[in-house]
């Protein structure tokens, strides 16, 4: 691997108008709106793009298309996600994503999405948690579009399909380094490797897109696939820019014990529910109304008490099932055929016959790249939020914010589309109306080679997988379902040995080709920078809100907290940002007590 | 009780030819999945190259061949595939080896984008959603699952002797997703470009690719609906939309 590039030979630099990093539902959605747009644009993607996370969504898309519903109303889901966000998503993203979804959603049929149907022929929608009708006062409502419980894979199928049919410019298997910030303070592109050859580059563009997804590899239980490291939020925090709000990790409620991987909420939402070791459909006392359908962050949380009062299931009482045989394999089959599969595979359990043994798992970060609805992000100083030029987020990588503090099923992949949509258009019109941004210097460029060079220079060190392991059981201790400043202050000390380690890690295998020690390396590194900035940021808020609970302050504090946090990596302090409160059509819905 | 797994390793800047390196390791108390015994494995040597990401059989990285028979790692545990208490791990068949477990994709792919793999239609999108039955969805089934793992193709000995002018399983398989699809307008276009005697016709009815499938779809019955359209002629009347548009 050429240690140093030189710059001055062209044939490492690589141009574009906008470069995409990513190629998962929220890359390709904005590739595609930039494809038509005559501008020269390429995705970047670690994987190939049906290889993303993307594809293993299951439950659906949520959006009020009105089909189970004729009623249905997008302001009602803007509530619902304006509650579940427990008052701290930005209004006025959430408004522009739920009004706009359905547009966006029926552009992904017209574009082939395999929806499955009702019998009018209109798209399918199921059960979600946290869904109501009227206001949170009409009942449960049936909001999540879906094709069967494969509908990331569907989606992401559709949208690299059309991606080809467009002619977008792929790299695939190009890994993206860091990003090249100018004197100026301006993004320019990445320093990328294709995997494959291990050709060095210099990615230029005018725009730079970071749609890299989520990193729950942070947890050493997640539903997360293996690539999910955080890489996005790696590289803008090394080159000094914030992240809002991470100490908001979801944790999914279905997790299947021992594997990890996820069973959809759809599975409630089709009328599965949870019980514990006594058969006792423990959800009714937590939750009475919305019983298993209530907000992730209140049913996980509820898991862990049962497990914790000593009702969980199996031989060391750690989890509790999740009951679907009395669906009936009709159901099961036509509705719900991944889960059936995965469960056999995973848990060795029929869901036809036997519940499925199930556990809080860390599953969605809602925090990350602070953007506006285009996409575009923000840096701080002196108290005030400015724009970063040439640089833009969408996906999870991203924080818009319309999860807030608890994301409801559903509204991801919804996330995904509407702002990768935007964000596209956006800088289209950017772009073609002349901005950009100034050439990055040859020290500029170093310096973002700089990670990479040490990397392939070291020559003792520390192993990849001891400190991956060391860093994931960390936050899985202290950073998990319940926390406690204590134990929290401890995982911080931890995590600042685990920094020391992991900048200066041992690269073994320094050949060229396919050199995966070297990706998993660099991603490990990406994944303490996640780490880190998850760690303080929970120590920090001292309230309990969403999906950060606190044993020692188990209170919302609406007085000191309702607020984004912004973690300054550099000063690595923690600052809070203002919520929207300002929706442009409908009136802000003021925060009341949550309760499902 | 010790396993042996027999590798084929490969890196092009130091070997000339692949060979099978041979590792010991105890046997797990637990049922693991393929994919967990290579990771193990490669935490003891960092060199061992293979893809992975999804680890729950829904993102096709990690399709390789598994005791003779293609396969994903991931959800693929050892009793199922362990002989005595061997397992030998290969690339996917008849794909040039960029190294170890990692093969080159590229006429895989280049055989799914001839397809056209994308909705074609001549009417303008209505407002909403374009309708379509749940009866006519149900013919998707079956179709649009594929997740481009190779497995079937790989394992084809027709793809192995025409990769570039035989389509192959995978590719077919979504030809007729497409043509299976109501909403899609270009079908007698779709069906001309698979008239050549490669496209489809090298099919031999082997049942490879049905037989290795891990999701498991059928791309040889696949194939047949497409042969029948196209002896049939593609009467528009036997595949017309009987829809609700
Ligand atoms: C099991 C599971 C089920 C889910 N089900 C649902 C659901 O039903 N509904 C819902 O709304 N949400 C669901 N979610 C959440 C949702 O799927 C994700 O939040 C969403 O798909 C993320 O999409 P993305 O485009 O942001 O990122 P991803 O799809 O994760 O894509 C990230 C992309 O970035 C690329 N990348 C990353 N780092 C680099 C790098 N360094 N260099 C180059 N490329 C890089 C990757 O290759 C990839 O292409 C689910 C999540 C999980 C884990």
């Amino acid at each position: 691997m050429n240690k140093v590039i030189n710059i001055s030979k062209k044939n490492n630099i690589k141009e574009f108008d906008a470069l995409i990093v990513g190629g998962g539902g929220s890359g390709m959605r904005t590739s595609l709106e930039l494809a038509k747009s005559g501008l020269n644009t390429a995705v970047i993607s670690k994987v190939f793009p049906t290889r993303s996370h993307t594809v293993s969504a299951q439950g659906g898309i949520t959006c009020a298309i009105q089909s189970a519903d004729p009623n249905d109303d997008w302001r009602w889901h803007m509530y619902d996600t304006v509650k579940g966000s427990d008052y701290i998503g930005d209004q006025d993203a959430i408004e522009y994503m739920c009004s706009e979804g359905p547009k966006a959603v029926y552009e992904l049929e017209h574009m082939g999405l395999p929806f499955s149907r009702f019998e009018n022929g209109r798209i399918y929608q199921r059960p979600f948690g946290g869904q109501s009708k009227d206001f949170g006062k009409g009942g449960q409502a049936a909001r999540t579009c879906a094709a069967a419980d494969r509908t990331g894979h569907a989606l992401l199928h559709t949208l690299y399909q059309n991606n080809v049919k467009e002619g977008t410019n792929f790299l695939n298997e190009w890994f993206a380094v860091d990003l090249v910030k100018n004197s100026k303070n301006e993004i320019t592109g990445v320093i990328a490797f294709s995997i494959e050859s291990g050709e060095v580059c210099y990615l230029k563009a005018q725009a730079t897109v970071l749609a890299t997804g989520g990193a729950g590899r942070i947890y050493a239980s997640t539903t997360n696939a293996l690539i999910n490291t955080g890489d996005g939020l790696g590289m803008t925090l090394r080159a000094g820019f914030p992240a809002q709000d991470m100490e908001m990790w979801q944790f999914h409620p279905t997790g299947i014990h021992g594997a990890g991987s996820l069973v959809t909420e759809g599975c409630r939402g089709e009328g599965g529910y949870l019980i514990n070791a006594d058969g006792e459909r423990f959800m009714e006392r937590y939750a009475p109304n919305a019983k298993d359908l209530a907000g992730r962050d209140v049913v996980a949380r509820s898991m862990v008490m049962e497990i914790l009062e000593g009702r969980g299931c199996g031989p060391e009482k750690d989890h509790v099932y999740l009951k679907l045989d009395h669906l009936g394999a009709d159901v099961l089959n036509s509705k719900l055929p991944g889960i059936c599969e995965l469960s056999k595979t995973f848990a060795h359990v029929d869901p036809i016959k036997e519940p499925i043994p199930v556990v809080p798992t860390c599953h969605y970060m809602m925090g990350g790249t602070p953007t506006n609805i285009h996409g575009q992000a923000f840096s701080r100083n002196d108290g005030n939020d400015f724009m970063v030029s040439g640089l833009f987020s969408v996906g999870e990588a991203a924080c818009v914010s319309v999860h807030g503090a608890n994301r409801l099923g559903g509204n991801s992949l919804l996330d995904l589309v509407v702002f990768g949509r935007a964000a596209g258009k956006h800088i289209n019109e950017e772009l073609k109306s002349g901005g950009g941004v100034e050439n990055a210097s040859n020290e500029d460029i170093e310096l973002a080679m700089s990670r990479l060079n040490k990397l392939n220079e070291s020559e003792s060190g520390y192993e990849v997988a001891d400190v991956k392991k060391q860093l994931q059981t960390c936050m899985q201790n202290y950073f998990g379902v319940f926390r406690r400043g204590e134990f929290m202050e401890k995982g911080v000390k931890e995590l600042e040995e685990i920094r020391e380690k992991s900048e200066n890690l041992y690269l073994k295998d320094k050949s060229i080709a396919f050199n995966t020690n070297r990706v998993e390396a660099l991603e490990l590194q990406n994944l303490l920078e996640v780490a880190e900035a998850t760690a303080i940021s929970a120590m920090m808020r001292d309230e309990s809100r969403g999906a950060h609970a606190r044993d020692d302050f188990p209170e919302r504090d609406d007085e000191n907290w309702l607020c984004h946090s912004l973690y300054d990596p550099v000063e690595k302090k923690l600052g809070k940002r203002d919520v929207n409160f300002v929706p442009k059509e409908v009136e802000a819905f003021p925060p009341k007590m949550r309760s499902y | 009780m010790e396993l042996s797994v027999s590798l084929y390793r490969y890196n092009p800047e130091q070997d000339k030819f692949p060979y099978m390196k041979n590792y010991k390791v105890k046997k797990p108390e637990k049922d693991i999945m393929v994919l967990d015994l290579l990771n193990m494995l490669k935490e003891d040597d960092a060199t061992i190259s293979y893809r992975r990401s999804c680890r729950e059989g829904v993102c096709g990285s990690d399709g390789m061949n598994i005791n003779g028979k293609n396969g994903l790692a991931c959800i693929t545990p050892l009793s199922e595939v362990l002989k005595g208490n061997k397992l030998e791990l290969r690339p996917l068949p008849g794909l040039p080896v960029i190294r170890d477990l990692i093969v080159d994709m590229t006429q895989f792919y280049e055989q799914y984008e001839k397809i056209k793999p994308f909705l074609q239609s001549d009417s303008e999108p209505p407002e909403q959603e374009r309708l379509q039955s749940p009866q006519d969805r149900d013919k998707l089934d079956g179709l649009y699952e594929c997740i481009l793992c190779a497995c079937c193709s790989t394992s084809c000995p027709s793809f192995w002797w025409n990769p570039d002018k035989f389509v192959g399983p995978a590719a077919l398989l979504q030809a007729y997703r497409f043509l299976a699809d109501t909403r899609d307008t270009k079908k007698q276009e779709r069906l001309e470009e698979l008239g050549d005697p490669f496209s489809v016709y090298r099919c031999h009815g082997i049942m490879n690719c049905v037989n290795v499938c891990p999701k498991g779809l059928n791309p040889n019955k696949a194939i047949g609906e497409i042969k029948s359209m196209l002896l049939t002629g593609s009467k528009e009347d036997k595949i017309k939309v009987v829809g609700l548009e």
